[in-house]
């Protein structure tokens, strides 16, 4: 009784296995034949040749593949060829492909990939970091204008606990006289704002619990059932309203902000990157969360979310 | 070569292996996963195999039930548990109960049906009761195939027990994952040779477990046909 079920489900599953591989091979082939003629055809703007795709990559992240979608259909709106290369990993994964040329559009958040070039960047405001970025970044690769959006790490604790300790900032941390854990992605522990950097600018002493999905429902579930005192949640995460979690703040600048800006090697000339910033004027920070929030609680596809809102902002 | 070289060098770094988050720990932590899970896995499957076994019922069952279980993926049900159970141990341990128990389970009730009729038969005819033919004849007889199981489902446990990591336990995972993140090969690499080397000696004690739970009478009857 078992067996033909599940028999028939694998040939299900093959003959859509099959049925998908058409497609996708039929589709760059069609793409390559007719290439030539089809982008230039369409897009007026498409000004860099048009028969190499723009590739745009994400991480391996939600949020951030929802902001590679928004580039992704605005950038086809205007006509040009894109190719999506979404989740790949973190930082010091994606970025050896960026700095290669294998990809050439890569949202990212500015404070973040500053330090990751420059550990000793001693930049605090956006406009700073920003012009640091242009600074540091390899030959061939340039940050577009930042969006307000940001999307950083960010120390949170329970209402309950921050009235418990009445805690505004990582500073009142210190008055804290219980052991202190903090759930957080394992590499949390190297980075300069892990539990070295907060004990050097704010003299707490913290331990990590390794939660690895990078500040999702298991580090909030952690946090909202006290086996930690502190989560490191995205800021943008709508989970920090919906579980009302006290996000401390960072008077010293432990942690740098983290505006999204894009990424973008030569490929993408002034036309493409005019189209990515004009996406960028209108990402807000309530705009992100609100993009977040239809993935995480509706389960919307990176796909539906990005085009329901261009056509919003009038963009598509 | 050179990362594998590398690799190597992590593990025998002397620094490494002490302090409360040192390769000892880790390594303890890792096998004390292993075998609990194994136990646990053990307490619960061994009972109802027997009683298939032993009785005969439920054996279709127990077979659908273990080959559902087998194909659960679990890092799937690590975080549908962790999600209801929170961090911590219990729900990486609960996945690795379920990812050991369609082995023992199986091993439980083929190590009795591989007991031939015939001794079954014979004692019966001697006027043993139920029960004695459950505990003189039949667990004792399928006890070496009970073992296999129970050490294929270690190789199993002590490979994924590196998934406890993933949701704040310890173990050998923690530096996979570490590793993994800040793209610090020589220490993924390295942990993963670790998880080997203990799947290696778990392999090799089970295999003498398996040995010496063969009953004197078999080895000499074996020896007696082959010699």
């Amino acid at each position: 009784m078992k067996n033909p079920t599940r028999r028939s489900a694998l040939a299900l599953a093959a003959v859509a296995a099959l049925t998908l591989t058409g497609c996708g091979s039929s589709d760059p082939l069609g793409g390559g034949d007719t290439a030539s003629g089809s982008p230039s055809g369409t897009g007026g703007m498409g000004g860099s040749g048009g028969a190499e795709p723009l590739v745009i990559g994400s991480q391996q992240y939600y949020s951030n593949e929802i902001i590679s979608e928004l580039y992704a259909q605005a950038l086809e709106a205007e006509g040009y060829t894109v190719q999506r290369e979404y989740q790949i990993g973190q930082r010091e994964v994606y970025l050896p492909e960026v700095e290669s040329g294998a990809i050439d559009v890569m949202p990212e958040y500015s404070g973040n990939l500053l330090q990751y070039y420059d550990a000793e960047a001693t930049a605090t405001s956006p406009t700073d970091i920003h012009a640091a970025l242009a600074e540091v970044l390899p030959e061939g690769l340039r940050p577009l204008e930042s969006a307000e959006a940001t999307d950083q790490d960010s120390y949170n604790v329970t209402r309950q606990f921050a009235e418990d300790h009445s805690l505004t900032s990582l500073a009142d941390l210190k008055s804290v006289d219980e052991p202190l854990k903090v759930a957080a992605n394992s590499e949390f522990e190297t980075r300069p704002y892990g539990p070295e950097g907060l004990k050097k600018a704010y003299g707490v002493d913290v331990t990590v619990v390794p939660v690895e999905d990078s500040g999702g429902p298991l580090t909030v579930k952690a946090l909202v059932d006290g086996d930690v005192q502190l989560a490191d949640i995205y800021s943008a995460d709508p989970s920090i309203e919906t579980k009302d979690l006290v996000t401390l703040e960072d008077p010293e600048n432990l942690i740098l902000p983290q505006n999204v800006t894009p990424i973008v090697s030569d490929a993408v000339d002034e036309a493409a990157a005019a189209v990515i910033e004009g996406v960028n004027a209108k990402l807000t920070a309530e705009e992100l969360i609100g993009l977040n929030r239809q993935s995480v609680e509706e389960q919307a596809s990176s796909a539906d979310i990005a085009k329901e809102w261009l056509a919003g902002q009038g963009l598509s | 070569m050179n990362q594998l070289w590398e690799a190597v060098l992590w593990c025998l770094d002397p620094a490494r292996w002490t302090g409360p988050s040192g390769i000892a720990a880790r390594l303890l932590e890792h096998l004390g996963y292993t075998l609990l899970a194994v136990l646990i896995a053990a307490a619960i499957a061994v009972p109802i195999g027997w009683w298939v076994g032993h009785t005969g019922k439920g054996r279709g069952a127990a077979v659908a039930v273990s080959g559902a279980a087998r194909a659960l993926p679990t890092l799937g049900v690590l975080t549908l548990a962790a999600l209801l159970l929170g961090i911590g141990l219990v729900a990486p341990m609960t996945a690795f109960v379920i990812l050991a128990i369609p082995s023992i389970l199986a091993a439980a009730y083929a190590g009795f049906e591989a007991v031939d009729r015939r001794v079954i038969d014979a004692a019966r005819a001697q006027g043993y009761t139920g029960a004695q033919v459950l505990w003189q004849i039949e667990v004792p007889l399928g006890l070496p195939v009970l073992v296999g199981g129970l050490r294929s489902a270690a190789l199993q446990v002590v490979a994924t027990a590196t998934l406890a990591a993933y949701v704040g336990a310890g173990g050998l995972g923690r530096y996979l994952f570490l590793g993994l993140k800040t793209q610090d090969y020589a220490m993924m690499l390295g942990s993963s040779l670790l998880v080997v080397v203990l799947a290696l000696v778990l392999d090799g004690a089970f295999a003498l477990a398996g040995r010496a739970a063969v009953p004197r009478g078999v080895t000499v009857a074996r020896r007696g046909v082959t010699a």
